[in-house]
Formats: C-alpha cells, sequence, structure tokens
C-alpha cells in the first residue's frame, strides 16, 4: 500500500520535529491546567527552546545534508543562526513576563504564537526550496500578526496588527510573484537547483530580472527597509512593548537567512542586478531612518527608526560582495552582514529589556521624557542602556561599533567611497539622538520616583545582555570569525 | 618580545574606575575619593619606567607589545611609545592625579562616577598614546568622547547640555572621516599597522584624499581655526576637572595624530598643504588672541588662550624648509609648547576652579582685589599667568621661543605674526589678572574668601614646580624626542613619491 511511502531522512529536522511537537504539548498543558499553569507554560516553553538548542548543537556537524527531497537543509549557516532565534526567543519570554502578567496578557497563547513563530523562522533559515521558504515565512509572519493584535482592548495595537496584517500579506504576495518568475525562467523551485540552471546561462534575463524586483520587493517589506518601511514605526509604537521586542529581533535574524538563501546561495550569479537594488535601498535607508528618528518623541518610534537605518547597514554588506563580477570579498561582506544582525538583535533586545524592565502595572515607558534621571534611580540599568545607545551610535568599544566598522571595510573594499561617506555622515546623525537618551537618563533630573520592579531573571539576563555588548565589543574576535566560518562551510 | 608596561599605563586606571564605580552611591564617597587617588597615583607609578628605562638613542617604537585581537580582520593589539607619545602618556597620568585631587572637596554628587569617568578618561587617553594599531588607535581616540561627554553633561554648568552635545558631535564628525581613511589605508596596504603605512607608497592624489580626512579629524581636535567653537562652550559648561583633561591632555590629541599619521603618512601632501596650515595656524595665534582679549568670563578667556597657544603647535610641525635645522627647531619646540601649555592651562584652569569653588562666578566684573584675601593663591596665580604669556624662565616660554627660532630660519615675516603672541598673549592674560587679582574689593563676597588650604596649595605647588623646572632645564625633554623627532623629519624630507 505504501510502497512509494520512502521516509525521509529526519535528523535534520528533529528541532524543528521537537518544537512542533512540545508546542502540541504546551497546549494540552493550557487546556487541562488553565489559568493555574501560567508559569508552567513559560517554563516549558523555555526547556523546549534550551532542548532544541541542544539537538541544534548536538547534531551540528558543520556538514550540508539535505533532506524532504532537497526541500529542506541543515549546515553550518542554520545552525548558528536557529541558536541566535532560540537565544532572542527566550529572552523575550524573560524580558516580558512580567509586564504581560502585569497587564493579564500572560496567556498561553502568547507562548505558543512564539514557538509557532520560532518554528516558522526555524523552515525559513533551512529552507532551499521556494515553497519551504514561503511556507516558513507565512507561519512566521500569521503568528505575529496574531500577537500584535493580543491586546484586543487597545485600539492602537488592532490598528497596527491590520496595518502589517494588510502589507504583509500584500509583501508576500509580491514575494510569490517574484518567485514564480523565478520559477518560470529556471523550471525549478529549489534554491541550490537555481544556481545550477543559473550558472548553465540559458534563463531569460529579462524574467529573471523582473522576478528579482518582486523577491527583493518581498523582502524589503519584512526586512523593512526604505522605500518599504512604513509599517515599521507604525507597528513598533502599536503593539505592546513584549510584541516590539519580539518582532524587532528574532524575525531579522529569520529574514536575513531568507535574504541570503534566496539571493547568495540561490541567484548570486545575479549579483550584478540585485546589488545596485540593494545598494540603492540600503543608502536611503541609511538617510530616511536616521533623519527621521531626529523627531521623535516617542522611543519605540524612535528605535523603529533606527532599526530601519540599522537594516540599511546591514544591506549595505550584502551589496558589496561580488565586486567587478569578482566574489574574493563575498565571504567578507556576506559575513559582515550576519555580523550586523546579530549585534543588532543584541542592542535591539537590551534597548526593549530597558524598557520593559522599567515598565509597570499601569505605567509603560514609552517617551523620551520617560527615561529622564535613570542614573539616579538605577545607575546599572542606565548604565546598560548607555551602552546600547553607544552602540547604536557606533562608538567603541561596543559590539556596534565593530559591527558597523565591518560593514565599512567591505564598502571600501569594493570601492564605494562616496557610499561610505553617506553612511558615515548619517551615523554622525544617528549619533544625535542616540545621545539624546543618554542626555535623558544622565543629565536630566527624574520625573518619576517609583522603585524599578523587576523579576530577578530578568534583571539578571538584562545585566549579562548588556555586558554581552560591552565585552562582544572589547573581544570581536571570536563572534566574527564564528559568522566567517558558518558562512565559509555553508557556501563553499 | 612584549613588555607589558603600556598595558599596565592603560588598563590600571580603568580597572581601578571600576573599583571606583562599585563603592557605589554618595554614601561612600569617603571610600570613593582615596581609591581614586590610589588609582590615579598608581596609575603614575606604573608610568614612570617608561621614562626611566627610555632609550634616548632610538627613534623607534619602545616597550612594544603585540598580540592578536581580531584575527578575522589581522587587528592586532600593538602598543609602543617613541619620545613623541611617552612624554604625553607621563603628562596625563601626572595631570591625572590632580584631577582627582582638585574635586576632592567640591564635588559632592556622585562622587563615584565623576572619579571614575576622569579615570577611565585617563587609561584610553593612555591608550590613544600606545596604540601602533590604526583601529585600535581609533577605537581609544573615540571610546574617551564618552566619558568626557558624561563629564560635562552630568556636572557641568548651566548650559552644560548644549556643551555636551556640540563637543560630542564635532568631534565625531571628524573622526568618522579619519575612519574611513584607516579603512582605506588598510585596504591598499593589507595590515592595520601604523608603521606599515609610514612605509606604504602613496601617490599624491591619494595622499591628499587622506591628509584632508586627518585634518579634519585632528583639527577639530587641536582645535584650529575655524572649527574651534566646541571648545570654549565646552570649557565654561565643563567642571573644573573636565576643563583640565581637556586642556591640558585632550587637545593634545589632535596635535599627536599630526605628527603619527598626517605627517608620516601623507608627508607629501604635508608639504602641499604646508602653506595653508601656516596660515590657520596664525589666524589662530593672531586673531584668536585678540579675541581672548575681549573675554568677560575667566574660563572662556582660558580657552581661547589655549587655541592660540595650540596654534604654536600647528605651526611648528608645519614649516619644512630645505634645511631640516629649521624644522626640526620648529616640531621640538612644539612638542615642548604641548607639554607646558598641559601644565600651563591645567594650572590656569585649577586656578580659576579655586575662586569659582568659592564664589561660584566666572565673570571677571564679580571679582577685583582678590590678593587681599587670598595672598598666597595670588602669588600661584601669577606665576601661572606669566607662564601662560610666555614669560622667560617659565615653560610656556621655551615653547613658543623654540617654534619662533625655527620660524625665523623659515620665513622672517611668519616669525613676526607668530611672535605677536609675545604682546598680545601678555596682554589677555595679565590684564585679566590685574582686573581679578588687583585693586579694590568692590564685590563684598570677595573679602570673605578663605585663602587656599593644604590640598589646594600642594595642586598649585607641584605644578608651579613644574612649570618652572621645565623652564628652566627643558633639557630631559628635549633630550627624549630629538631621536624620534629627527626619524620623523627624515623621512618627510624623503617623501613617498
Amino acid at each position: 500500500m505504501l510502497t512509494n511511502f520512502v521516509l525521509p531522512n529526519l535528523a535534520p529536522a528533529y528541532p524543528e520535529l521537537f518544537l512542533l511537537a512540545m508546542a502540541c504539548v504546551i497546549l494540552l498543558v493550557d487546556v487541562i491546567g488553565g489559568v493555574a499553569c501560567r508559569t508552567l507554560v513559560a517554563a516549558l516553553s523555555l526547556v523546549t527552546l534550551l532542548i532544541c538548542a541542544v539537538i541544534t548543537a548536538g547534531t551540528a556537524t558543520g556538514e550540508t545534508t539535505m533532506t524532504f527531497a532537497n526541500m529542506f537543509v541543515d549546515d553550518a549557516f542554520a545552525d548558528l543562526l536557529k541558536m541566535l532565534v532560540y537565544g532572542a526567543v527566550a529572552i523575550v519570554i524573560v524580558y516580558s513576563r512580567r509586564y504581560l502578567r502585569d497587564r493579564g496578557l500572560d496567556k498561553a497563547e502568547y507562548y505558543l504564537l512564539l514557538l509557532f513563530s520560532t518554528l516558522g523562522m526555524m523552515v525559513m533559515i533551512s529552507a532551499n526550496h521556494f515553497l519551504a521558504l514561503y511556507l516558513g515565512l507565512e507561519l512566521m509572519s500569521l503568528s505575529i500578526y496574531a500577537m500584535v493584535a493580543m491586546d484586543r482592548e487597545s485600539a492602537r495595537s488592532t490598528e497596527a496588527a491590520m496595518k502589517y496584517f494588510i502589507l504583509g500579506s500584500l509583501a508576500s504576495g509580491l514575494l510569490l510573484y517574484g518567485l514564480s518568475m523565478l520559477y518560470g525562467a529556471t523550471r525549478t523551485l529549489e534554491i541550490s537547483g537555481v544556481l545550477q540552471a543559473l550558472a548553465m546561462n540559458q534563463s531569460n534575463e529579462i524574467i529573471l530580472g523582473f522576478g528579482l524586483v518582486f523577491v527583493v520587493a518581498g523582502f524589503a517589506f519584512k526586512l523593512g527597509v526604505v522605500p518599504f518601511h512604513m509599517w515599521v514605526p507604525d507597528v513598533y509604537h502599536g503593539a505592546t512593548t513584549p510584541m516590539t521586542l519580539f518582532i524587532s529581533t528574532a524575525p531579522k535574524i529569520a529574514t536575513f537567512a531568507m535574504v541570503l538563501r534566496l539571493m547568495v546561495f540561490g541567484t548570486i550569479p545575479l549579483a550584478p542586478l540585485w546589488q545596485p537594488m540593494l545598494m540603492i535601498m540600503a543608502v536611503l535607508s541609511i538617510i530616511v531612518g536616521n533623519l527621521a528618528a531626529i523627531a521623535q518623541t516617542n522611543i519605540k518610534r524612535m528605535l523603529a527608526y533606527s532599526g530601519i537605518s540599522h537594516m540599511g547597514f546591514m544591506l549595505l554588506a550584502l551589496s558589496t560582495g561580488v565586486v567587478h563580477g569578482h566574489a574574493a570579498y563575498a565571504l567578507a561582506a556576506y559575513s559582515s552582514a550576519l555580523y550586523y544582525v546579530v549585534a543588532y538583535v543584541m542592542m535591539s533586545l537590551a534597548s526593549f529589556g530597558v524598557l520593559l524592565l522599567m515598565s509597570r502595572a499601569g505605567y509603560d515607558v514609552e517617551m523620551l521624557e520617560d527615561l529622564k534621571g535613570l542614573n539616579q534611580r538605577s545607575p546599572w540599568y542606565a548604565a546598560m542602556m548607555m551602552f546600547v545607545m553607544f552602540s547604536m551610535a557606533g562608538i567603541p568599544f561596543f559590539v556596534g561599533f565593530f559591527a558597523k566598522f565591518s560593514v565599512l571595510l567591505s564598502v571600501i573594499g569594493a570601492e564605494f567611497y562616496i557610499v561610505a561617506v553617506i553612511a558615515v555622515a548619517f551615523s554622525l546623525v544617528g549619533a544625535f539622538y542616540y545621545l539624546r537618551v543618554v542626555k535623558n537618563m544622565y543629565f536630566d533630573a527624574p520625573s518619576d520616583a517609583a522603585p524599578i520592579v523587576a523579576t530577578m531573571d530578568a534583571r539578571l539576563l538584562l545585566s549579562l545582555n548588556g555586558l554581552a555588548i560591552a565585552g562582544f565589543g572589547l573581544f570581536p574576535g571570536g563572534l566574527m570569525s564564528l559568522c566567517q566560518e558558518a558562512l565559509a562551510r555553508s557556501l563553499y | 618580545m612584549n613588555s607589558s608596561l603600556l598595558s599596565l599605563a592603560i588598563w590600571t586606571p580603568i580597572v581601578g574606575a571600576i573599583i571606583v564605580l562599585l563603592t557605589g552611591n554618595d554614601k561612600n564617597a569617603r571610600i570613593a575619593r582615596p581609591l581614586a587617588l590610589l588609582t590615579a597615583i598608581l596609575g603614575l607609578l606604573v608610568t614612570i619606567p617608561l621614562f626611566t628605562g627610555f632609550d634616548h638613542a632610538s627613534g623607534g617604537m619602545q616597550f612594544v607589545e603585540n598580540y592578536a585581537w581580531i584575527p578575522a580582520f589581522s587587528i592586532n593589539y600593538s602598543l609602543g611609545v617613541d619620545g613623541i607619545s611617552m612624554p604625553l602618556i607621563l603628562l596625563n597620568s601626572f595631570i591625572t592625579i590632580f584631577v582627582v585631587l582638585a574635586a576632592w572637596q567640591v564635588v559632592e554628587n556622585k562622587v563615584a562616577q565623576y572619579m571614575a569617568a576622569f579615570l577611565i578618561m585617563s587609561g584610553l587617553i593612555n591608550g590613544i598614546f600606545a596604540a601602533l594599531d590604526g583601529i585600535l588607535f581609533y577605537v581609544f581616540f573615540e571610546a574617551s568622547l564618552i566619558p568626557m561627554y558624561i563629564i560635562i553633561g552630568v556636572w557641568g554648568g548651566p548650559n552644560r547640555v548644549y556643551a555636551a552635545i556640540k563637543f560630542f558631535l564635532y568631534t565625531l564628525l571628524g573622526s568618522l572621516l579619519m575612519l574611513i581613511a584607516l579603512i582605506y589605508l588598510a585596504a591598499t596596504s593589507g595590515s592595520f599597522n601604523i608603521l606599515d603605512w609610514h612605509q606604504l607608497k602613496i601617490g599624491m592624489g591619494p595622499q591628499i584624499y587622506l591628509f584632508l580626512a586627518f585634518l579634519i579629524a585632528f583639527a577639530v581636535k587641536v582645535p584650529m581655526w575655524p572649527v574651534h567653537t566646541w571648545l570654549p562652550d565646552a570649557h565654561v559648561e565643563a567642571p573644573t576637572g573636565g576643563s583640565v583633561v581637556l586642556a591640558a591632555i585632550a587637545l593634545k590629541l589632535g596635535a599627536y595624530g599630526f605628527l603619527r599619521f598626517s605627517l608620516p603618512i601623507a608627508p607629501d601632501a604635508s608639504v602641499y598643504f604646508g602653506p595653508l596650515m601656516i596660515t590657520l595656524s596664525l589666524i589662530a595665534i593672531v586673531y584668536i588672541s585678540f579675541v581672548a582679549l575681549v573675554q568677560q568670563d575667566m574660563k572662556k578667556l582660558v580657552a581661547y588662550s589655549s587655541i592660540a597657544h595650540m596654534g604654536f603647535v600647528t605651526l611648528g610641525f608645519f614649516m619644512f624648509d630645505g634645511s631640516r635645522m629649521g624644522s626640526t627647531l620648529g616640531v621640538e619646540g612644539a612638542l615642548v609648547q604641548m607639554i607646558s601649555h598641559g601644565f600651563v592651562s591645567g594650572a590656569m584652569f585649577l586656578c580659576i576652579g579655586v575662586m569659582y569653588d568659592r564664589l561660584h562666578s566666572r565673570q571677571i566684573a564679580d571679582y577685583g582685589g582678590v590678593v587681599n584675601s587670598m595672598p598666597k593663591f595670588a602669588a600661584l596665580f601669577l606665576l601661572f599667568a606669566m607662564a601662560n604669556s610666555g614669560l622667560p624662565a617659565t615653560s610656556g616660554f621655551v615653547g613658543e621661543f623654540m617654534v619662533i627660532l625655527g620660524a625665523v630660519k623659515f620665513n622672517f615675516w611668519i616669525a613676526f605674526a607668530a611672535a605677536t603672541t609675545l604682546i598680545t598673549g601678555a596682554a589677555y592674560t595679565l590684564w585679566m589678572y590685574k582686573r581679578v587679582v588687583f585693586g579694590e574689593i568692590v564685590n563684598p563676597h570677595v573679602a570673605e574668601m578663605d585663602d587656599i588650604n593644604c590640598r589646594e596649595l600642594l595642586i598649585l605647588g607641584v605644578l608651579a614646580i613644574a612649570v618652572l623646572a621645565m623652564g628652566l632645564y627643558p633639557y630631559p625633554f628635549t633630550d627624549v624626542m630629538h631621536a624620534s623627532v629627527d626619524n620623523l623629519l627624515k623621512h618627510v624630507a624623503v617623501g613617498k613619491l
């Protein structure tokens, strides 16, 4: 009866399978246990992520293995990014638990949606096939739309969710359309197959070009870079802070993976076509993001615009991999982009983490003024936030400096001097609004004397997070080599 | 072979600062202060072997350390000093002690953070002077902005926010362009080592761009006219310690950068831009001196006088003539001027701080007749005022005289313009001194001012000895730097084309 059914090699997908099983178990725990089991649900989610990490690390061989008829790939790149996603999601859970509990939002759905979204990201990271990629993307996105809308009573959240959903669906549509054109030109849906087909050089250039435009537009939306950035400030602002924390971190890693899979693993021979597109978007993002951030009084909106400029910087590295048809510096460029994403996620986690830490029941830290005098209320967390701000501004000794530095290294290596000058000029503009945050924390008197209430685990993790930003700034070598190695093993 | 003296010079103050920070809030200020002083003294002690063990005959790098830092980009943690940077490290560690002492009873708000900020600053600045790797240099250079930003913003005057942000953004503007220059150099040479860049052959076109990028970075830091406007703001708003570090040390970073980067990496462009640099320096010397003359605020006056004095430094660097004799005098004079200005301007700001602590005003008009209530102070202040106006037998004279001598060999009229400072410098300093210290007591509060206590006497006394010693016997300073300066000028004379 099942003669045609051959069980595929499941080993590369063990983490995904485990996560799926655990998500179902947690669903049952919630149904049976109800409100009494909230803490258990959170704890189980964290344990799930931890075990996923153990499985991923345990099965990481550094070799590239494909399964499910080459739809799914497990390589060093995927392992590294998955580990980062687990870490980011786990930190999100720890940071946001108290905030959600204070507001009656601490429901099992939150953790479940987080886990399903994580599953989607893992599939995206490991996709070697347009359909798998799209499925992962949709699983991730749909979970996030629901999460943004979770605070039902808030009109702002609902509006943000609506906006995110409609524009996100449009972007998914664009992406699918582009992918279908690539399929039409190369006659394959497999990403590695596309690469082989392009190497034969028999595909229709015009269709490929059109397809690329749509693909680029699709992921540009997901990354939130100019001119597809309109949703970012509204969603960051509208969503409750824990959701913003989540949206600004793990999904960026997964989207980066998607970009790399599509552009570098799949269509690198077309780099001369897509590199200029990325570079234009990168430069525009750096300019618009930094300029618009100056005008913000809401810190979440400010961080949204700053995120746009950071993603621009990351794209800048991606757009300098192939120079004059040579890919000699490609590895350095792509690993600096990866490093940038890691650094950005680390900083974004800490920045929203501080906002969550300072919020309490009935009081959200959202405006720049709310940070006033933090140094007097809590010198330690003021120092952590200062680390984040200087790191985002690209001041050494913090991880953000080396991220910017490595990107500039590839930009200048590719001889785009003007672009490099624009990038640093707008970093200077960016420094202004980061300095303003430090000014509020250090130079101004506090407007609010209430003590900071936070759980021990969040405090500890946030301190580690802040120290990591400084630590990776003092010793950036290890992380940098890790990124390079993972990419080198997967690409060659 | 790795020596660890330079690492000690950098990290002793920083580690000490972290310990000071751990003492927590102001309840423990009685622990924080002595700890900070101990750290500052230790910081100076570890730099003394740099002077005693220095090989005077060698113009190369000494006390070299080299470890891999970021292997992925072949960036190294490499340190070393020559005769140009070693005295500056000593000066920095020396001044740090006075900064800590000067704040002893005065700063009562967030004491631990104040002390820690200065100690971290001190360590980072030592790092700037000792770094032999371009990125290591940049990292220290940039990072040193953070403590200064906090110092001005937290403990500064009423307009401190504006001054702090202006200071930060102005300096960042320059250094970001330098970062591009550094990466360009690394991309063309395949190395981040500054000494490798010195040997790198570069065409005239790129040299000009490199020189301009470095010029913007260092001109802001020096500061040269016309990018000097952040300095008076920063000085006026900064607390006493902040002004001292800014004037005595931070301004030297720009001048040092010219010697370490601009001249050896782009020698031909340096010669090409020499006339421009000389013009800008002369504007600083002549025009800024007149600006200083009309200031109503003592700190602003000394700030402008710093710009004028730093004009001498940049003037000394860029007088290239056929005979190396004149340029050697110029560069060595400029270096002596840097050290001397460190002592003198530091002392001037400390003196203003002493008066400010008592009257809480920096306006010249609020004083008058200070000598009646504070005779000991008036005597020491007079010495520093004389040194600031370049009186022979004080350190202020030696550097200016050497630079003027060098200028005479180069071009008489440049020397003439530069020498006007001996008149204008005396005019603005001594006129201010006259209005503040002599005359009738107009403001009744001046009569109530107590004379300096032991702590202040110690600070000003030691600096007075330094100023006089350097004025009477500058040989140890010039001897240390001679071989390195010679090397540098030979290198510039050969060029890279």
